[in-house]
This record gives structure tokens, C-alpha cells and sequence, in this order.
């Protein structure tokens, strides 16, 4: 049985990932995964400078799922790569850099810092609803998306991953806009929008007052997207959204994803990611399937 | 720091000790590791609730393997806890957070200060302490729970707000009627009650570990989800922001700007 996928000439040991922003820098889960086993560790984005994040509550349960309004607090450029970076570097495992910034300048200044680090790849979040300058604003204009992909695609050397947001009418007009300006792949989909109420303090739960949803919840909206975008553009696609075992992930692979990222359940089982990958596996032995790639966009 | 773990408890006993107030006996091998001041994560059954329920240890008994957790029923989640019967099974994920730092009290006299569902911390705190500690208790009315367990280990003073037992007001009332005095303190409880602690520290100069809480979802650090603003700089976060999961629930009140 071979689990090995690869995206823009990287190679993956596995199509299963640690999502962006529910799994720190990995070190967090150390006392319940085994890193080495993940075919990739997506880090909570990281901008050129500390930021502080919104006021809290930022989390908040909903049915089936969760919403968040962290902010991107982050430690900056420097810090992630002193500390965080070197600390992933240790693990046979690929690591993919979630970038974000206020301006395009924020994310070149990244992106360059990161030109010669042990980054397999660079995911760019243009879709964090949680901010109000930056990341989303770059994500919902095709125009906007387009020139800050191709503005990223000039100084990176790593391969770009284009984060993408669901909160927009057409995700395909998106997903186009990225390919055309160089994107080697997609990551989908980012949180979806929402708002909680207490309607006994009458107060929003969050301090933010909207948050991004995640979750199970998710999981449909999240495979139709997949599937929408796997038939508009040709570039891969890292699917993810309320992933919580191995039969959600054969479900994206099956809609046209190459890989897959577990995100809020990481939360819910802290086993999550590995779980996931020997749900994978489980599935392919019951159906014989010789290579996880025979997976990719089967669906009939 | 053990190591963090998701593991199946069974409920050995519950009872309902005050309104909304409940008991829960588990047994769990993470108890071994249970420090004054730690929680632990407590998964609902439901599959629309996903998010482990942060509760406080109340008591560690290490040699049984028994934790003892005494909580407040707030929503579904707990609701659904308050149900749970002698034999019926848990996920928990523990134990997260620092705790209290009990060796820094030896020798002094300490105030430990609990307010409401902040209270049964100080109950494993007050057993871990063998000086001699002042223990002070903030209740809503005559509704009681934990003083009889926590006089075993110190003495216990009890302030309520509508005054009905004790001391009429909060424990900062109990302070001044009984003129009394610490080198330092231990608090758990509401944020008013736990600003007020901060206040009084500053203007003694003593030391005073608080425990916060705030809306959580992981437990073990990576969301962010549950942060307090520190007033320096928090040396992982490198902003003024420190995870209560992770480098709390227990701050010395000078770090924390609440």
C-alpha cells in the first residue's frame, strides 16, 4: 500500500496534514502524536512583526463545531523561525509556513525571510475572517487575489499554497484567479463566517462579534467546494474542513483533493491527524486500493 | 511538565452538593499527576458538542488514582455531566495548566480565597500546604458547599452576598471584619473578586497567584483560544498575551492586567 502524494514536486508520505492555526507549531501536540508520522505540519500563520490577536472570548461551541476569532496572534517572523521552525525542522515531516500580513508588503517581507529555511512550502492566507486589514480583504476580489498570488509567486522560493476562503459567491472565480497568477496549489477551505448570540445577556459570545466556523458541521459546504474548484482549475488541491476521521478524508480525495488537513477536531481528539491517516489506510486495505492517489477525484 | 493525555475516566460517585453545584468522583490514572490549581478537559458525549469542558481539580487522591471535581452546571455540556451515574465513562484530557505554586508559601501565612464554582481548587491547595493558612470563602446565600472539607485544613471564614451565613458581602469583606492579615495569597473565583485581590496585593506588597479562566477550546496551548493580557511581554507568545491554558490558569496578579 503506498500513501505518497505530491504537490508541485514536493513529496508528501501521506496526504494527511496538521491544519493551519489548530495545531500551534506542532509542539503542542507532541505528547499525543508522533510528528514523523504526518505528511505535513501546517503552522498557525505567521506575519513579519508580533501580533496581539483580538480581545477574548475568541472561541466559542456551536452545534457541530466552533467558531474562532483569534486574530492570527502570532510571534512574528523572527521568533517563528528561531524557535518554531527549528523545532519542526527536527521531525521527518514536511513542513508547510502559513504566511499572513495587513499589506502585501507584510506578506513579501515573509515570505522572503522564509526563502531559505527548511519550508517545504508556503500556504498564503488571504481568508482569515478574523482581521480587519489584510488577509480576507486579498481573498474575496478575484483582482485582488490574482495580484497578490503573482506579486508572492515573483520572490518565493518555495511553492505557494493559496489559502482560499469560503465566503464568497463563486470559490471557483478564486481558485481560477490563483492558478492564472501562478499558484502551485490550493488549500480549502478557510472558516466559514458566523455569529453566536447569548440571549440571556443579550451580548455576542465573541469579542469580535463574528468568528470563522469550524468543525463538523463544515464538512459538506467544505467537499462541495472541493469538488467545484477540483474540476475548475488543475493545480492540486489540500482539502480540509470539520475533517474528524479517515472516511471524511477519503470523502475530499474523492471530491478532487490530493491531500487533506485536519483542523478543529485536533481540538476534539488531540489523536486526531494520525487517526485520520489510519482511517486511510483502513479504507484503502478494505478496498484494495494499491495507491492513495487512485483516491484523487474518483468520485463517479 | 508529564505528559498531557486523553484518556476514558470512570464516574465512581456524583452527587448534587448545592444549587447547580455537583460532586464527581472519577477514576482516572491522571490523578498521579494532579497538581493544586490544574484541570482537566472534560468531554460531553454528544456529537454537537465538541469542546472539552475545562474543570478544576477539587482533589487528588494519587494513591486511589481518584480526582474529585466539583462544578457548576452551566450548559449542555455540564448538564449532561450532572447526569452521569456510578459506572458511566468520561473522556477527560489532563492535566493541563500550571497550578498553583505551593512551595513558594512555605513558611508564610497565606490567605486562600475562593468565590463561587472558584472555591473547590482551594480544597487540593489547602491539603498540599502544611503551614497554617487563613481560608476564605465568597458565597452567593446560605447555599454552602466545600466549607466542611476545607475547615479539615485551615481556618475557614465564609462571607455571602446577601448575608445569610458569614460575613455579609464578599471575601474581601471577610478581610476587613476580621482585621486579618497574609504574606501572601491564593485566590480562585469571579473576575471582580479576583481584581480586588490584585488591588489589595499591590497595596500590601504581597504576593498574590489568582486563577483565570477564560473560554477555551484545546486545552494544551495551539489555538489561542483563551488568552489574558499580561503587562509584560509573555515570554512564549512574545506579546502581552499568555495562554491560561498553558502558562496559567495561575498568574502572580502583577503579570496579569485584568
Amino acid at each position: 500500500m503506498n500513501t505518497e502524494v505530491k504537490i508541485a514536486g514536493v513529496t508528501f508520505k501521506n496526504p494527511v496534514m496538521a491544519a493551519s492555526g489548530t495545531f500551534g507549531s506542532g509542539m503542542e501536540y507532541g505528547d499525543f502524536v508522533d510528528l514523523n508520522r504526518l505528511g505535513a505540519v501546517v503552522t498557525k500563520g505567521v506575519a513579519n512583526v508580533p501580533w496581539e490577536g483580538n480581545p477574548t472570548p475568541r472561541v466559542a461551541e456551536v452545534y457541530g463545531g466552533m467558531l474562532n476569532a483569534i486574530g492570527l496572534q502570532n510571534p512574528g517572523i523572527d521568533v517563528f523561525m528561531e524557535r518554531d521552525l527549528a523545532f519542526l525542522q527536527k521531525y521527518d515531516t514536511n513542513v508547510i509556513v502559513n504566511v499572513c500580513g495587513k499589506t502585501v508588503e507584510d506578506y513579501l517581507e515573509v515570505v522572503e525571510r522564509l526563502a531559505d529555511t527548511s519550508a517545504a512550502m508556503l500556504e498564503i492566507n488571504v481568508s482569515c475572517p478574523n482581521v480587519k486589514e489584510g488577509a480576507i480583504a486579498f481573498g474575496q476580489k478575484a483582482d485582488s487575489l490574482y495580484n497578490i498570488t503573482s506579486q508572492i509567486k515573483k520572490k518565493a522560493k518555495q511553492p505557494v499554497i493559496m489559502k482560499l476562503s469560503p465566503n464568497v459567491t463563486d470559490i471557483t472565480e478564486m481558485a481560477r484567479a490563483a492558478e492564472a497568477a501562478g499558484a502551485d496549489a490550493l488549500s480549502m477551505i478557510n472558516t466559514i463566517t458566523g455569529m453566536k448570540i447569548d440571549i440571556h445577556r443579550k451580548k455576542f459570545v465573541l469579542a469580535n462579534k463574528t468568528g470563522g466556523m469550524s468543525g463538523p458541521a463544515v464538512k459538506p459546504v467544505a467537499v462541495r467546494m472541493v469538488y467545484q474548484t477540483a474540476q475548475a482549475v488543475k493545480i492540486p488541491i489540500i482539502g480540509m474542513g470539520g475533517i474528524a476521521s479517515g472516511e471524511d478524508a477519503v470523502e475530499f480525495l474523492l471530491a478532487g483533493a490530493t491531500a487533506v488537513a485536519v483542523g478543529a477536531m485536533n481540538f476534539v481528539n488531540p489523536c486526531a491527524t494520525v487517526e485520520v491517516l489510519e482511517g486511510i489506510e483502513a479504507y484503502m486495505r478494505q478496498y484494495g486500493i494499491e495507491h492513495v492517489t487512485e483516491l484523487i477525484g474518483a468520485v463517479e | 511538565m508529564t505528559r498531557k493525555k486523553k484518556v476514558t475516566a470512570t464516574v465512581i460517585s456524583q452527587k448534587q452538593i448545592a444549587e447547580q453545584i455537583y460532586d464527581l468522583w472519577l477514576e482516572t490514572k491522571l490523578a498521579k499527576n494532579a497538581h493544586p490549581g490544574q484541570f482537566v478537559g472534560v468531554y460531553p458525549h454528544g456529537e454537537s458538542m465538541l469542546l472539552p469542558r475545562p474543570i478544576s481539580i477539587c482533589e487528588a487522591d494519587k494513591a486511589r488514582n481518584r480526582l474529585r471535581l466539583v462544578y457548576r452546571v452551566a450548559g449542555k455540556g455540564t448538564a449532561e455531566f450532572a447526569a452521569c451515574k456510578a459506572g458511566d465513562q468520561l473522556e477527560i484530557l489532563g492535566v493541563l495548566g500550571n497550578g498553583f505554586p505551593v512551595d513558594k508559601a512555605k513558611g508564610k501565612r497565606v490567605f486562600l480565597m475562593g468565590g463561587g464554582i472558584g472555591i473547590p481548587p482551594m480544597l487540593e491547595l489547602a491539603k498540599a500546604m502544611d503551614d497554617k493558612k487563613q481560608i476564605l470563602l465568597g458565597y452567593r446565600n446560605k447555599d454552602l458547599f466545600l466549607e466542611e472539607d476545607l475547615a479539615k485544613y485551615g481556618d475557614v471564614y465564609v462571607a455571602t452576598e446577601d448575608g445569610s451565613v458569614g460575613t455579609k458581602g464578599n471575601v474581601m469583606d471577610i478581610i476587613r471584619a476580621y482585621s486579618l492579615h497574609a504574606d501572601m495569597i491564593m485566590a480562585c473565583g469571579p473576575m471582580p473578586m479576583l481584581r480586588a485581590i490584585k488591588q489589595y496585593a499591590a497595596e500590601k506588597g504581597i504576593e498574590a497567584y489568582i486563577s483565570l479562566e477564560e473560554r477555551m477550546a484545546c486545552g494544551v496551548g495551539a489555538c489561542l483560544g483563551c488568552v489574558c493580557r499580561t503587562t509584560e511581554k509573555d515570554a512564549h507568545s512574545h506579546v502581552n498575551n499568555a495562554r491560561i491554558c498553558t502558562e496559567g490558569p495561575v498568574f502572580e496578579a502583577r503579570e496579569v492586567d485584568i
